[in-house]
């Protein structure tokens, strides 16, 4: 593993800050509004890119800090900022996370949320939920975790047990998010999804503004968490580290289960055995016939990919679901990059690809483009799987990238790119087969017609 | 799409404010005002800008780290940027904006597609994080080996107390073929990225103007300032200047190089395009190098014109004089004829414009030739001075978030200050308002009495205005794109342009008629009901009969 050093700079970095990933979380939450405490640069920064790739209207406050409070303290600022939000929006929560500035200086914020409240006791406020995300201490991962962490540390409570399944979703497009939903209703099962950001990121014209979109997992949901028959989340690494399902265990007993995103067979399927076993119900003939369908393209299609060799990059838990994938069909990921630090790549690779040590991969944290860009190179690497900031290093080696992942912001439908299950699996494995051929052929000296 | 322009605004101003709080609605109260100039004096009611947003209001601001890093540094292409800060800053300011650039060959360097960033850690936040910022600068040194390098601060930079400055001192002292400078441009720092514009302009006065005499070739030597480049409109105008015969030295800061910018005070006029980002840059060069500057608009083909025959002008020769007119004769042709065309469909159209420092001014121009009209507009970012005038700057009130940028004292350099123009003649340019020789007249003096001019406008606000004039056109950026168009008025995003452009100069102008003919007549809305839907409205209908 040739990780950065502690000292080294980054050259167009592979990971993305805080309290964006908290801005998903809390966009997922059914008439929440994010609020971030800090100057406004950096909500108007993440607005600008989730609505670079969402196309869908993004309210995100801020504190506004000026250089006075910046100095003495953002108090006051967040005290105006709830007043303002609460007047203009009736949220039934806002979620309030730090930016690296308020953070920097210490801001007391659970204190001054603390004395929000008491000093309105009479009045009905909504639910306040505060996370600390400083940026400096981690990604845009970390944040998302952190986030789903704090509201169900706050919100969710235990009591007698129901049958419902808690799913707990990583950073996934709001098609994927739909997935979970139709699967629920195809099995019938009760399930809560939290969070829910399939409608609020990704919603139908209005024809008149909304100024809260519709849609999100409910508050009273994620209380019931804590009464759920089993928690489901996903991410190699975030089961290694433990996420929100160990909260909800050791709080409430209910029993959590970590595995891989469910992406190409073997992780779908496990997924699939799981859900089965958790709700002792059998896997709808639709998904079988999805697998069988799936099963076909592989036979199709993996002559094109045998031996073809990957560059994965993005979130960690991402890249490792793709990899799993990938290898499926014989292709060789030749670097296995995230820009997130958890020491923790190398250690799970060995689940997910267990010969990897002979196939000479790059195992990277803390990776930036430089790093993806020279490797790449060096690798005579056929493809990129990534977000849209792998666009330079495909230009520069003229290869193809399949867009996967946040952001996606020079092509139309990120929040429509679908990996997990069986079809996901199967839209995804077009796309990269179809861009291996269509660089084949508009590589051949003949305009062959046939491929 | 249903018109509204009778509406009366006292009333709209009034709804904008019932749902504030009653401090908050005092405050905005001052931001919006209802048009009216006296047309003898140009003299408009003063209206509050440039003051810090209410917290918990969803503004459409950014910082000046953006308004530095971004606006004015980030269209520069061999200039090589480090972030020193958390991740988040840099890699949202990378590449970001649709700024062109045209290296002049392969070889030469563009780094605008690179974001570098110290990363800061934790162990930075405690400790300090010069020290990492040092290892960037040898870093970007080994591998870029760039001529020049700016640092800009993040927030935590400024609290952590890291002296950027004195690194860049330090690590130019180590590497002389390097020039390094730093740009104090913490978000918290002014209320928007207005603030940075200033720091980005002080600083490349100080360290990057005046530092090469080669004199360009060329008769009619100019600076272009405050054009960015976006969808190519600096090429657009480039292409305009070579054929007047104009010698464009630098443009601050579209398709720019570091060279251009060290000789800039080598020609002999400024043009100011946008005056909030640039006008402090062109104010120093006066006084510093002596070069007069005027306000020019190259958005709208009939602006273009006036602005080519003000330098024409300036410069008082006959054979530019000759050729400038010849050229607008041959470029309006085309002009006129597509214009003909649309105005048939475009005339009476309305249009809301809600965006920059200037833009929201300039592109009224090409409305109005459009037979469109502009019901209410506002800026971003602008202080008194782009609404009213300069006219007002004596009176402008400093308050503490202004004070905290620094005024530069500049003077005549003793051995590069070059009389351009005899005090007689500068005398009478200046005496010519036409000229708008050293002055920009503002964005209200030029709008229709009664149009409602609203600063700094909010997410509520534009709701509100939507729904009650409906315009047929909602100019802004990204940010507003998608909340306006849910409730079915198109936007024109005047930032990016929506991936398409140039739009300045001539060609520009026949670009924007085409592409606002078509939005405004988008046949998408007519969808937005399904078949069904409009039968049960029907069936509703006659079931009330
Ligand atoms: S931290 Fe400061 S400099 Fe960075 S984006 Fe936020 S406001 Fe701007
Ligand atoms: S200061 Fe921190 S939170 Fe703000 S944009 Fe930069 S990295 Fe993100």
């Amino acid at each position: 593993m040739i990780a950065k050093e502690k000292n080294d700079p980054t050259v167009n970095a592979c990971k993305l800050c805080s309290p964006l990933g908290a801005s998903f979380v809390f966009k997922g939450i059914e008439n929440c509004i994010p609020l971030l405490h800090g100057s406004q640069g950096c909500s108007t920064y993440i607005r600008r890119y989730m609505i670079g790739h969402f196309r869908e209207p993004i309210d995100i406050a801020s504190t506004n800090f000026g250089e006075e409070t910046a100095i003495f303290g953002g108090r006051e600022n967040l005290t105006i900022a709830l007043d303002n939000i609460i007047k203009a929006y009736k949220p039934s929560v806002i979620g309030i996370a730090t930016t690296c500035l308020s953070e920097t200086i210490g801001d007391d914020v659970p204190m001054y949320l603390g004395s929000y409240v008491n000093d309105r006791k009479d009045l009905v406020i909504p639910k306040l939920v505060h996370v600390s995300t400083p940026s400096y201490k981690g990604t845009h991962q970390d944040g998302f975790y952190a986030t789903i962490n704090s509201l169900i540390e706050t919100i969710a409570e235990g009591g007698e047990k129901t049958k419902t399944i808690n799913f707990i979703m990583n950073l996934f497009s709001p098609a994927d998010i739909r997935w979970f939903k139709e699967l629920s209703e195809c099995y019938n099962i009760e399930s809560i999804i939290m969070p829910d950001y399939s409608d609020t990121l990704d919603g139908e014209y209005w024809g008149e503004y909304k100024r809260m979109p519709e849609g999100g997992t409910k508050i009273e949901d994620i209380q019931k968490m804590g009464r759920s028959i089993g928690t489901i989340e996903f991410g190699n690494i975030l089961s290694e580290k433990g996420g929100a399902g160990e909260i909800l265990e050791s709080k409430f007993g209910v029993k959590s289960y970590g595995i891989g995103f469910p992406v190409g067979i073997t992780n779908t399927d496990y997924f699939f055995s799981l859900l089965e076993s958790i709700t002792d119900t059998k896997l709808p003939e639709k998904y079988r016939k999805e697998r069988g369908l799936l099963i076909d393209s592989y036979v199709d299609g993996h002559k094109y990919l045998f031996g073809k060799k990957a560059v994965l990059y993005g979130e960690d838990d991402l890249v490792l679901g793709l990899a799993s994938f990938i290898r499926e069909l014989g292709m060789i990921p030749v670097v296995i990059g995230t820009g997130r630090k958890t020491g923790l790549l190398e250690k799970v690779i060995n689940e997910v690809i267990p010969d990897y040590k002979s196939l000479n991969i790059s195992i990277i944290e803390n990776i930036d483009f430089e790093d993806i860009g020279r490797i790449a190179q060096e690798k005579e690497a056929d493809i990129l799987i990534g977000h849209s900031k792998g666009y330079k290093v495909a230009r520069d080696l003229n290869i193809p990238l399949i867009r996967v992942g946040f952001p996606i912001h020079d092509r139309i439908g990120g929040q429509r790119v679908r990996v997990l299950g069986y079809q996901g699996t199967q839209e995804l494995l077009d796309r990269i087969i179809n861009a291996i051929i269509e660089k084949k052929q508009s590589d051949s000296p003949v305009g062959y017609m046939a491929m | 799409m249903n018109q509204n322009t009778t509406i009366s605004p006292e009333e709209i101003k009034d709804e904008l404010l019932r749902s504030y709080p009653a401090k908050v609605a005092k405050k905005r109260a001052k931001q919006i005002i209802i048009n009216s100039v006296d047309k003898a004096t140009d003299e408009v009611p003063e209206i509050m800008a440039n003051v810090r947003t209410i917290p918990g209001i969803l503004t459409m601001r950014g910082c000046s780290y953006a308004g530095c890093r971004g606006v004015v540094l980030g269209p520069t292409r061999d200039i090589l940027q480090i972030t020193h800060g958390p991740i988040g800053c840099g890699f949202y300011a990378w590449l970001t904006r649709r700024n062109q650039t045209k290296p002049a060959t392969d070889k030469d360097e563009n780094f605008m597609t690179y974001s570098m960033s110290t990363d800061m850690t934790e162990n930075e936040i405690i400790f300090g994080g010069e020290k990492k910022l040092k290892a960037a600068i040898e870093e970007a040194i080994s591998i870029f080996h760039p001529k020049a390098i700016g640092i800009f601060a993040t927030c935590p930079v400024g609290l952590i107390g890291d002296d950027i400055h004195a690194v860049a001192r330090e690590m130019e002292s180590l590497h002389p073929e390097v020039n390094i400078f730093g740009f104090s441009c913490e978000g918290y720092r002014g209320v928007s990225q207005s603030a940075g514009h200033h720091v980005a302009n002080n600083k490349v006065f100080t360290d990057v103007v005046g530092l090469n005499d080669t004199v360009k070739e060329g008769k009619y030597k100019i600076n272009l300032l405050g054009e960015y480049n976006i969808g190519g409109d600096a090429f657009e105008l480039d292409r305009i200047f070579e054929k007047c015969g104009i010698t464009v030295v630098s443009t601050f800061s579209g398709n720019s190089t570091y060279d251009d910018f060290t000789r800039a005070h080598t020609a002999d006029l400024n043009l100011v395009m946008c005056h909030r980002s640039i006008n402090y840059l062109a104010e120093m060069m006066e006084k510093k190098y002596g070069l007069p500057w005027f306000k020019v608009n190259f958005i709208g083909a009939y602006d273009t014109a006036k602005s080519l025959r003000k330098i024409g002008e300036y410069f008082g020769d006959k054979e530019l004089k000759d050729k400038i007119e010849k050229v607008i004769a041959e470029e309006m042709i085309v002009v006129e004829e597509i214009k003909k065309d649309v105005t048939t469909r475009t005339t009476g159209k309305t249009a809301m414009l809600f965006v920059g420092g200037s833009r929201a001014h300039h592109y009224q121009e090409l409305f109005k030739e459009m037979g469109m009209k502009t019901i209410s507009a506002g800026y971003e970012f602008a202080h008194r001075d782009d609404y009213e005038g300069r006219k007002v700057l004596p009176t402008v009130k400093i308050d503490a978030d202004s004070r905290n940028i620094e005024e530069l004292k500049v003077s005549a350099d003793p051995e590069k200050f070059k009389e351009r123009k005899k005090a007689s003649e500068l005398d009478s340019l200046k005496a010519n308002k036409n000229m708008e020789m050293n002055d920009y007249i503002g964005m209200m003096p030029e709008m229709d009495e009664n149009t409602l001019i609203i600063d700094d406008l909010n997410h509520h606000e534009a709701e509100v205005l939507i729904e009650k004039y409906k315009p047929d056109i909602f100019c802004a950026g990204i940010k507003e794109k998608y909340v306006v168009q849910k409730s079915g008025v198109p936007v024109k995003q005047l930032h990016s342009y929506d991936y398409s452009g140039p739009y300045a100069g001539f060609v520009g102008a026949v670009n924007f008629y085409k592409e606002i003919d078509r939005m405004v007549n988008s046949k998408v809305w007519k969808y937005v009901k399904a078949p069904w839907e409009k039968e049960t409205q029907l069936a509703a209908t006659y079931a009330c009969d």
